[in-house]
C-alpha cells in the first residue's frame, strides 16, 4: 500500500461532504429526542428523502427544488409515525421499526424509474477571499451550499434550546410530560412539531446522498446511514454541537476507509467497509459505560407515550 | 370530543381482531397503491392473496409456502420472546447470515466426506453463529448498559460485508473459476437440507419452525422463564422486586433468538437458497419483525402470520410475473401491514369514549 498516495487536504475537504448526511439527519433527531420522542424511522424518512430530492431535481432541473421536496417528504412521512404514537399511543420502538421497513419499500417504489439516471451537477460556493487561504481553503469553504446550511441548522437548534422559551419548552415536554401538560402546555401538538422537524432534516441528509454525495439514485442507498445517525445522538449526549462533532469525525473515518480501499490496503473491501459501523457500536459502548453517563444525559421521558388522563 | 380510555387489561377481543382488521385495510390501502400505479387493484389483491393457494398454478405456489414461511416463523418466534421482555433484538438479519456462514463453513470444511453426521453439525453451528452474533448486543447492553436496538442493527451490516467477504474470499467455490459464491450444498448429498415430503416445500427448517412454535408455547405459558419474560414486559418494576434477574434475561432472550435466526440462516443455505453468495440474505430477518408482532408476539398467531407474510411474498412474486407489479411494492405492502396493526391496537389498549365537550376539557 501506498499511503502517499493519499492526498491529505482532498481527503479533509470530502469530510465534510462525507459527514453532512448524517449531521442533517442527527440534528432532526435530536430535537424530537429531546421532545421525548424516539423515533427509530429515521432510515426510512432519509431514503424517501433521497428518491424525493432526486425525482424533484431531475425533474425540474433544480437542487434547490430537489432539497424542499425532500424535506416535504421526509415530514410528510414522520407525520405517519406522529398519528400513530401520538395520537393512536403506539409502541414508539415498533413504529419507527415500521417506518423503517415501509420507507425502504416506498422508496424503491418510488425510485423505479430513476434507477441508472445521472444526477445533476451541484456547484461549489467559493467564499471569497477565504476560500483561497492556502489548505484551509478548500478544504472548509469550497462546499456546496448544504455543507454551510447544515451547520447553520446545528447552530439555530442550539440557540433554539439554549436560549429561547420555545426551546425550553420542548426540553420540559421531554423531561417531564405530566409537568409539562400541567403547566399547560400542549405537549402533543409540541411534539408532532419536533417529529416533523426530525423528519424534514432526515430527509434533507437523504437527499444530501443522492443530489451530491453519490450524485444517483440507487436502491436501499442510505446503507443505515440513518442507524449512524441514531447512534450519533446518543454520542452527542443530546447536544447539538456534539453532534457536529461526532458528524465530522465519523465523516472523516469513513472517508479514511474509502482512501485506503482506493490507495489498494491489503485488506479486502469488505473488512475496510464494516469499519464505520464497528466504530460506531465501539463510540456506542464507550459513551454508555463511564457510570451510565449516557442514560443521565438522555431525556427522562424519551420513548414514553404521553395520555393526559382526566 | 373523542377520548381515550385506558383499559385496565388488554381487550382480548379486540388484541385477536386488530391484526385481521389490518390485513383487510391493508388490502384496502394496497389496492389503492395498485391503482395509483395503474394496475387492476382487485386482480392484484386476487393474485397475491388468492391465486397462490386456490388458484391455476396453486401446485406450484402452494410448495413454495412453507419454504418461505419456515424461516418467518423460526425467526419470529425467537425475536418475540425479547420482544415481550422489552428487549429488543433486531438485528436478526445479521444472525441469519452468520448462522448461514458459520453453518455452511462447517459443512465445507467435510467436503467431499459423506457422513450422516455432518448436516447436525452444520445445524448446531449454524445455531453457535446466530447466537455469538446476538450475544454481541446481549453482553454489551448487561455489561455497559449499550443501547441493543442499534448494535443489533449495526451488526446486521457488519454481517453483510463477512458475507461478501466469504462469498469472495474464503467460501468461495474453488472449482468455480474465480466466480463469487460457495459450492452448492444441494449437490453435496449430506449437507443437503432437503425437501422432506416432494410437493410441500417442508424441509428441516420447516420441522424446526414447528418445534420452536410448539417450545415457545409451553415455555411461555408454563414455564418460570416464561413467566419472567411475561412479568418483565408488563411491569419491569414488579418484575424486580419478583426476583427477575434481568441479566440472565437479556442474554436468554437474544440468545434465543439469535441461535433460532442463526439456524434459519443455515436451513436457507444448506436448501432453498442451496450456497453463499453476495446477494444470499432477503431480508426474512425484518420481515419476521413484522410477523412477530402481527401474530402478537405469541407462538400460535405467529404461526398464521409467518404464512400469511409468505402468501405475501410468493403472491408478489405472482404479481411480479403476471401484472408487472415492482417488487418493492409488496415491501410496501408489508410495512404499511405493520402501520396498520400498530395503529389499531389503540382499540386492544384503550376504551374509545365520545364525551361531549365540559367547560375547559
Amino acid at each position: 500500500m501506498d499511503m502517499s498516495s493519499i492526498n491529505w487536504v482532498l481527503l479533509l475537504a470530502s469530510l465534510m461532504v462525507a459527514a453532512t448526511p448524517i449531521l442533517l439527519a442527527g440534528i432532526g433527531e435530536l430535537v424530537v429526542e429531546r421532545s421525548g420522542v424516539l423515533n427509530l424511522g429515521v432510515e426510512g424518512m432519509m431514503i424517501t428523502g433521497a428518491i424525493s430530492g432526486f425525482a424533484v431535481a431531475t425533474g425540474t432541473g433544480s437542487v434547490t427544488l430537489g432539497f424542499i421536496a425532500a424535506a416535504v417528504a421526509g415530514a410528510a412521512l414522520s407525520m405517519l409515525f406522529g398519528v400513530l404514537t401520538q395520537f393512536l399511543l403506539s409502541n414508539q420502538v415498533a413504529t419507527g421499526l415500521a417506518l423503517t421497513l415501509f420507507g425502504l419499500g416506498l422508496s424503491a417504489l418510488l425510485g423505479q424509474g430513476y434507477v441508472g439516471i445521472k444526477g445533476l451537477s451541484v456547484p461549489d460556493i467559493h467564499i471569497p477571499l477565504i476560500s483561497d487561504i492556502p489548505i484551509l481553503g478548500p478544504i472548509l469553504f469550497r462546499h456546496d451550499a448544504m455543507v454551510y446550511i447544515s451547520i447553520l441548522i446545528v447552530a439555530g437548534v442550539w440557540a433554539m434550546l439554549k436560549y429561547t422559551r420555545a426551546g425550553l419548552i420542548l426540553r420540559a415536554v421531554g423531561e417531564n410530560h405530566d409537568a409539562a401538560h400541567a403547566l399547560g402546555y400542549k405537549v402533543i401538538r409540541i411534539r408532532l412539531m419536533a417529529i416533523a422537524f426530525g423528519g424534514a432534516c432526515a430527509g434533507l441528509g437523504g437527499a444530501y446522498l443522492s443530489l451530491v454525495r453519490v450524485p444517483q439514485w440507487t436502491e436501499g442507498m442510505t446503507a443505515g446511514a440513518g442507524w449512524i445517525a441514531l447512534a450519533l445522538v446518543v454520542f452527542a449526549s443530546w447536544r447539538p454541537w456534539r453532534v457536529l462533532i461526532g458528524a465530522y469525525l465519523f465523516g472523516g473515518l469513513t472517508v479514511l476507509q474509502l482512501n485506503l480501499q482506493a490507495a489498494g490496503m491489503k485488506i479486502p473491501v469488505e473488512y475496510l467497509a464494516m469499519s464505520p459501523y464497528l466504530i460506531t457500536i465501539i463510540v456506542l459502548v464507550i459513551m454508555s459505560s463511564g457510570r451510565g453517563r449516557a442514560a443521565l444525559d438522555a431525556p427522562a421521558a424519551l420513548g414514553r407515550s404521553f395520555h393526559a388522563s382526566a | 370530543m373523542i377520548a381515550l380510555e385506558k383499559r385496565p387489561t388488554p381487550s382480548t377481543f379486540w388484541t385477536w381482531a386488530t391484526p385481521v382488521l389490518a390485513v383487510l385495510l391493508t388490502m384496502i390501502a394496497g389496492g389503492l397503491m395498485f391503482a395509483l400505479l395503474g394496475k387492476n387493484p382487485f386482480l392484484a389483491i386476487k393474485t397475491i392473496f388468492y391465486d397462490p393457494i386456490l388458484g391455476e398454478f396453486a401446485f406450484y405456489y402452494r410448495g413454495q409456502l412453507l419454504v418461505k414461511a419456515g424461516p418467518l416463523i423460526l425467526i419470529a418466534v425467537g425475536l418475540a420472546m425479547g420482544f415481550r421482555a422489552g428487549i429488543w433484538n433486531i438485528g436478526a438479519e445479521g444472525q441469519y447470515i452468520m448462522g448461514a456462514i458459520c453453518g455452511a463453513a462447517v459443512g465445507l470444511a467435510f467436503y467431499p466426506t459423506e457422513s450422516w453426521l455432518i448436516f447436525p453439525l452444520m445445524v448446531i453451528a449454524g445455531a453457535a453463529g446466530g447466537l455469538v452474533w446476538a450475544m454481541i448486543p446481549a453482553i454489551l447492553k448487561v455489561r455497559f448498559n449499550t443501547n441493543e436496538i442499534l448494535v443489533s442493527l449495526l451488526l446486521v451490516y457488519v454481517a453483510e460485508q463477512l458475507l461478501a467477504a466469504m462469498a469472495l474470499g474464503p467460501l468461495r467455490n474453488p472449482e468455480a473459476s474465480g466466480f463469487p459464491g460457495s459450492r452448492n450444498l444441494q449437490q453435496y448429498p449430506s449437507a443437503a437440507n432437503l425437501e422432506l415430503i416432494p410437493g410441500t416445500g417442508a424441509h428441516w427448517g420447516v420441522v424446526a419452525a414447528l418445534v420452536a412454535v410448539i417450545f415457545a408455547y409451553i415455555l411461555l405459558s408454563r414455564h418460570l422463564t416464561g413467566f419472567h419474560i411475561r412479568l418483565a414486559g408488563q411491569s419491569p418494576r414488579a418484575a424486580r422486586f419478583g426476583g427477575v434477574n434481568p441479566t440472565a434475561l437479556v442474554v436468554f432472550c437474544m440468545g434465543l433468538s439469535g441461535a433460532l435466526a442463526g439456524m434459519a440462516g443455515l436451513f436457507e443455505v444448506a436448501g432453498p437458497a442451496g450456497q453463499i453468495s453476495i446477494d444470499f440474505n432477503s431480508g426474512y430477518g425484518f420481515t419476521a419483525i413484522i410477523v412477530a408482532f402481527l401474530g402478537r408476539l405469541h407462538p400460535i398467531g405467529i404461526l398464521l402470520a409467518g404464512l400469511l407474510m409468505a402468501l405475501t411474498y410468493i403472491g408478489g412474486e405472482a404479481a411480479q410475473a403476471t401484472l408487472q407489479i415492482p417488487a418493492a411494492a409488496i415491501q410496501a405492502f408489508q410495512g404499511m401491514l405493520l402501520f396498520f396493526l400498530l395503529g389499531l391496537d389503540v382499540f386492544a389498549n384503550y376504551r374509545i369514549r365520545l364525551t361531549k365537550r365540559e367547560g375547559v376539557a
